[in-house]
């Protein structure tokens, strides 16, 4: 058995948009065979947990210093380039 | 075609199954006739979340707090989303403190107005369906953000809505009943 990756979901309120773009992420990658487990924030929180994830997907602004991957988007909301962006996630966790 | 994989999540992704039996999750979200608005006349965003979130709080949805919440909201972490398609959506919130109980604002706009782009707050998008969520457990709310999100990505569908003649068929355009 593999661990879960842990991928941090943030959004501006930790309310709507980091629910549906963590539910998505953990159907997309289980479906690539990737178990994740996910935790939502908002984006202002996103620097003092990340250290503890291997990855941050976020809709909205974060820094980009944090040493772990950041990847920006709205596909999960949009559904534009959304499986692009499930294979982007999916390369860069087998790779952690 | 893949073949149909194993292990799926229990409670997830039945889509493509067809009709399903009313969620509650879905359900528990108020959304009345009362909380459409077709092609509403505006001229900013504020207009548009202010009259709409007016009618939340006189029908004890929210809390005064909830319109000042929402603007400040915009202000720091834009919600609006462009789409595939022409038609482009909004879907401004606020913390759930501010919230009584779960509902759904919907309003079709006569003309665009500018939200700014959550993805970069620095653009505009140019929204003609704003959808104000008063949401207090958003867990159990996920079947009902789920299907909207699964509505945004279908171009059709929210033309549908944009165009629909009352608010009773723009409510049954949401799918989130049925």
């Amino acid at each position: 058995m593999t661990q879960p990756k842990r991928v941090l979901v943030a959004c501006g309120t930790a309310i709507a948009t980091s629910t549906v773009v963590a539910k998505a992420i953990e159907e997309g990658l289980a479906a690539r065979g990737i178990p994740v487990i996910t935790r939502q924030c908002k984006a202002a929180e996103v620097p003092a947990l990340a250290k503890d994830f291997d990855l941050v997907v976020t809709t909205t602004p974060v820094p980009q210093d944090l040493g772990i991957p950041v990847i920006q988007t709205l596909a999960f909301l949009t559904g534009i380039g959304k499986d692009q962006v499930l294979d982007q996630i999916a390369e860069i966790l087998r790779k952690r | 075609m893949e073949p149909a994989r194993e292990g799926r999540e229990a409670g997830g992704g039945s889509a493509g199954e067809g009709r399903r039996e009313p969620s509650a999750a879905a359900q528990a979200v108020a959304l009345s006739p009362r909380l459409v608005w077709l092609r509403m006349k505006a001229a900013s965003a504020e207009e548009v979340i202010r009259r709409m979130a007016a009618r939340l709080e006189e029908a004890g949805f929210v809390r005064p707090s909830f319109v000042e919440a929402v603007l400040e909201r915009e202000r720091t972490n834009p919600t609006g989303l462009p789409l595939a398609g022409e038609l482009h959506v909004a879907i401004p919130h606020a913390d759930v403190e501010h919230v009584i109980a779960p509902a759904l604002a919907v309003a079709t706009l006569e003309r665009p107005v500018a939200f700014r782009n959550m993805a970069n707050p620095e653009e505009t998008v140019p929204v003609s369906v704003v959808i104000l969520m008063a949401l207090n457990e958003p867990h159990r709310q996920i079947e009902m953000l789920r299907r909207l999100a699964e509505l945004f990505q279908d171009p059709d569908r929210v033309r549908r809505i944009y165009e629909a003649g009352s608010p009773e068929e723009l409510i049954e355009g949401l799918g989130l009943n049925s």
